[in-house]
């Protein structure tokens, strides 16, 4: 068994009340921060555990909060990033559903080492039976001391709020989270300033990954050095994985940074192996904007050393060989899937989730979805996959926020290590549209 | 020059609209309006420009800046719906489980298409981008409800006990 | 004795130097050494607090941060809301990743546009021509349908054109910050948004017409010189008048000896430099209510000032473009524009430019 740093609990009945997760030992970090550490040896702590930022983009945490300013008299916040998007990625949800207090605690620890007295967590408005869950865990804990004010005598105020969503995956975006949290449409700001600097209510302002921030009551307990411990190089502590698509037990799992890919998945502690029958292809290891990999190149690097499950690992090779961890996003392909309607179906939902403000994202993203729907739907010409090649490269960081990135490199990528499909989709449009057809030429499957 | 309106809250939704505003800092009631429309929508069913202008004077704001969040965001339904709305996830993962069957399943057993409402008026079908279930697709939810696991045999026994709901 | 004065940056771009007040944008740099080095801008707008930074038409490359920290920026930057540091080093022109990002903005604003210059009203001096004649394409690599909305009235003064609206932005913040209240936005999301009232309603009020000058495009234009004529055959005058509600310090356009449209005073970025009240532009247009000062100086560049587009037309990289532009049908009806050129040979193109086509080695 690895070690479970998050989700040692959460099987506990009745976790998601107060009283158990008490008795499991919760609530104990907001009692040794409070009363014996200073804000600023919790932000040590933070960051002697390298943890970082589980969004996705991976920042480490520490840093981007030693980064906060400080001015005298402005009120500074803590927003914690719960609009969970990302195809592929529904870490967020099972820990909030299941285990509520445990990102409260988090929340109180995180706010009291920014100095923020009001923090709220932004929830996608379609996890409101989340919202409410969360919402009875915090009336638990104000009515238990735990927040409110001067928590536990120690002269320390604290407000969170649970703030829905309206249905944008752009709000995970942290300036258009902000926005949202404002009241206004989801367009990310442009940058700089940064949050840290000028964020909610033009404040300085701190926005984490729900994963990140409750990782800190462990570290508030154990210290920075024991979860630096944990994992492989600088991708410390332990990760939930999302896994879904073609194995046979799909789910979240939490696991040890350095994990090897094989093992994680054909192991029965986690996927337990493609299901039955069928042969692994392909492989989105960090959500659906994360480069897809062919299966050979997501079990080993190119100098033939297995791929491991951490920052470095999958990342190695650019993006030429490898991918990125993301927001952990585990999403496996048999051979029954098709590259090219998938990286439509992807496609398509960026095209849906550009908020249009900037133009090469806005008419970019619409028009990388409407080729591949052609080339999908037997109307490809020769010409098309080249033009997908250049569309995503004039999109790819020419934006003002990373949607057009995430738009573009999924397009890219899948066109780099399948392109013989495209060309089949193309070359032979009457057998490619067939129910259910996939090419079935050379390829490396495992 | 709003509509004078006929929608309100119920003195229920009214105190809850009252402490959502208080939630924020002063001056900076507009953030309440995501949380209020939702409430809204919860109240009415869907989210209607009388709904909108009452908002809009409750949180001392312009109306076109209730109408530009209201139409941003997919959740709100600013056309009339039916009773139950079927919003089904389309994204990836959930292709990969069969969604696209299920869901052509679904619309047949409806007789209607993505965006449509049924003619007794008691469902909508609308298409979702990713509701962060992927490892239990293929998945929808109605309301708050998350129907996860889908087959065509679950989506059958779904429509029939919503069908019953009074 | 200390100098009060701020300390003033020196910042290069495109190997000319440059030296501006703390604060300064990258493009406003750029601004003050001329027009050949200004990086276009089709959203960012100086009198309007908040614009920019929306269609990334002025990115440009930092080729080195500051003299401090001289590494270059990973990314290409919006001049329009980069602040300059000392010593840093722009490339703009100069950089081919630069023109290849704004080659494809181009491509991306024109896609969904539906290319009716012969029949919009702002062509002549629209922001979009100009910088698609700069860096577009003679032919469209897009097969797709295009975008439509529906039509929508706002009232009996400014008239909505959705299909060729680019979204700046720039006529929501006019609305916010010179009129009263604001009654248009943006509606929808993605490649679906579009102006709009949402419910109808007549964008009506003191200052309402700004909007039609801050659009850099066709998408809001004058109802009251609506098709009346084109920009290149009128003559603009300045004039003022004693407005009580606004400078009454307005431009007019004569075509003969009739004023057929009122707009306020640009400067050579074609920014408005003080706005003006409907009622100076759409109700006074007789030559006897206002005090003429002076046939207008139009600084900018537009057709009707520079003669742009003879003039670039001399330059050979243009007849090159239009020579090697490959040709392939368009299956759209709509688009007479664009099927006019393609139906003509390449050959013809190089009789109609003889003077644009370098001579062959």
């Amino acid at each position: 068994m690895t070690k479970k740093i998050l989700t040692e609990h959460i099987n506990v009945p009745g976790i998601d009340t107060f009283d158990v997760y008490r008795q499991q030992g919760g609530y104990t970090a907001v009692e040794k921060a409070l009363k014996t550490m200073t804000p600023d040896e919790i932000v040590e702590e933070v960051k002697k555990a390298g943890v970082r930022g589980r969004g996705g983009a991976g920042f480490p945490m520490g840093m981007k909060w030693s980064y906060l300013a400080k001015p005298e008299g402005v009120p500074r916040y803590l927003v914690c990033n719960a609009d969970e998007s990302e195809p592929g990625t529904f870490k967020d949800h099972y820990l909030m559903k299941h285990i509520p207090h445990l990102l409260i605690e988090g929340m109180i620890v995180s706010s009291f080492a920014l100095g923020a007295n009001k923090s709220f967590i932004y929830v996608r408005g379609e996890l409101m039976y989340v919202i409410r869950i969360l919402e009875k865990a915090i009336a638990e804990a104000k009515a238990k001391g735990f927040l409110g004010k001067n928590i536990l005598g120690s002269g320390y105020d604290l407000e969170l709020v649970v703030q829905p969503g309206g249905g944008a995956y752009i709000c995970g975006e942290e300036t258009a989270l902000l926005e949202s949290l404002e009241g206004k449409r989801g367009n990310p700001r442009n940058k700089p300033p940064f949050p840290a600097v000028k964020g909610l209510y033009q404040c300085p302002t701190v926005v984490n990954n729900v994963e990140s921030i409750a990782t800190t009551s462990w570290i508030i307990n154990n210290g920075g050095d024991a979860y630096a411990a944990i994992g492989v190089g600088r991708s410390t502590g332990t990760k939930l994985i999302s896994a879904s698509g073609h194995m046979r037990k799909p789910g979240v799992y939490e696991i040890e940074l350095g994990l090897p890919v094989e093992d994680f998945i054909y192991a029965d502690e986690w996927c337990g192996g493609i299901r039955p029958g069928h042969k692994f292809k392909a492989l989105v290891a960090g959500g659906s904007s994360v480069p897809i990999l062919p299966a050979n190149l997501a079990l080993t690097l190119a100098n033939g050393e297995k791929r491991l499950m951490s920052y470095e690992s999958l990342s190695d090779g650019g993006f030429a060989t490898g991918t990125m961890l993301g927001s952990g996003g585990f999403i496996l392909f048999d051979e029954t899937s098709c590259i090219v309607r998938n990286t439509w179906n992807f496609s398509r939902f960026y095209h849906h989730e550009s908020c249009g403000q900037c133009s090469p994202c806005r008419e970019g993203t619409g028009w990388m979805e409407k080729v591949l729907h052609r080339i999908e739907h037997g109307h490809g010409h020769q010409h098309d996959i080249d033009l997908l090649v250049d569309v995503s490269k004039k999109i790819e960081g020419n934006t003002i926020c990373p949607l057009g990135d995430a738009a573009a490199w999924p397009v890219a990528s899948a066109i780099r290590h399948f392109r013989d499909e495209f060309q089949w989709h193309i070359d032979h449009p009457t057998e490619a549209t067939q129910p259910g057809a996939v090419y079935r030429g050379e390829m490396a499957l495992v | 020059m709003t509509t004078e309106s006929t929608i309100q809250f119920t003195p229920e939704r009214l105190a809850e609209a009252k402490e959502i505003i208080a939630r924020y800092p002063e001056g900076r009631q507009k953030s309440a309006l995501l949380p209020l429309l939702h409430l809204m929508q919860e109240q009415e069913g869907w989210t209607s420009t009388e709904g909108m202008d009452y908002i809009a004077r409750m949180l001392d704001i312009q109306p076109i800046e209730v109408y530009e969040v209201a139409t941003f965001y997919t959740m709100y339904h600013v056309q009339p719906v039916g009773k139950h709305v079927i919003e089904y996830c389309r994204t990836g993962p959930c292709c990969l489980m069969g969604g696209d069957d299920v869901l052509a399943h679904l619309k047949q057993r409806l007789s209607i298409e993505t965006g449509q409402t049924t003619v007794d008026g008691q469902f909508t079908l609308k298409e979702v981008e990713c509701l962060a279930a992927c490892g239990m697709g293929p998945v929808f939810q109605v309301r708050e409800q998350y129907y996860t696991h889908l087959t065509n045999d679950r989506v059958d026994e779904i429509i029939d006990e919503l069908s019953k709901q009074a | 004795m200390e100098d009060t004065k701020p300390q003033l940056l020196t910042v290069t771009i495109d190997g000319i130097a440059v030296e501006v007040e703390p604060g300064t944008t990258i493009l406003q740099a750029a601004r003050k050494i001329g027009p050949d080095v200004a990086p276009p801008a089709m959203c960012y707008y100086q009198p309007l607090k908040g614009s920019g930074g929306k269609c990334r038409a002025c990115l440009v490359r930092v080729a080195a941060g500051s003299a401090k920290d001289p590494r270059p920026m990973p990314k290409l930057v919006a001049s329009c809301l980069t602040a300059v540091q000392d010593g840093m080093v722009v490339e703009n022109t100069t950089n081919p990743q630069v023109i290849d990002a704004r080659n494809g903005i181009v491509e991306f604003l024109l896609l969904n546009h539906p290319l009716d210059c012969p029949v919009c009203d702002q062509a002549g001096e629209c922001d979009l021509q100009n910088f698609a004649f700069d860096h577009g394409k003679a032919t469209t690599r897009y097969e797709e349908d295009r975008r439509t909305f529906e039509k929508k009235d706002i009232g009996p003064y400014i008239q909505l054109h959705m299909t060729r609206c680019i979204l700046c932005y720039r006529c929501v913040y006019t609305a916010d910050q010179i009129t009263e209240k604001r009654v248009h936005g943006v509606l929808g999301r993605g490649d679906a948004s579009e102006i709009g009232t949402y419910i109808e309603k007549a964008i009506d009020n003191d200052f309402s017409g700004n909007v039609i000058d801050v659009c850099p495009v066709g998408a809001l234009t004058d109802k009251t010189y609506r098709f009346k004529n084109r920009v290149w055959f009128t003559k603009p005058v300045d004039a003022h008048r004693n407005c009580p509600t606004c400078s009454g310090k307005v431009t007019l356009w004569y075509r003969g000896d009739e004023v057929i449209r009122v707009t306020a005073r640009k400067n050579e970025w074609n920014e408005v430099t003080e706005f003006i009240c409907n009622t100076c532009r759409f109700e006074t247009k007789k030559t006897s209510d206002w005090i003429i000062e002076g046939p207008t100086k139009v600084s900018r560049s537009s057709v009707i000032s520079a003669n742009k587009y003879r003039a670039d037309l001399e330059k050979p990289s243009f007849g090159k473009r239009l020579a090697a532009a490959e040709y392939k049908p368009i299956h759209d009806e709509r688009d007479m524009s664009q099927l006019n050129i393609q139906q003509l040979p390449p050959e013809r193109f190089a009789k109609t430019l003889p003077s644009a086509v370098e001579p062959e080695p």
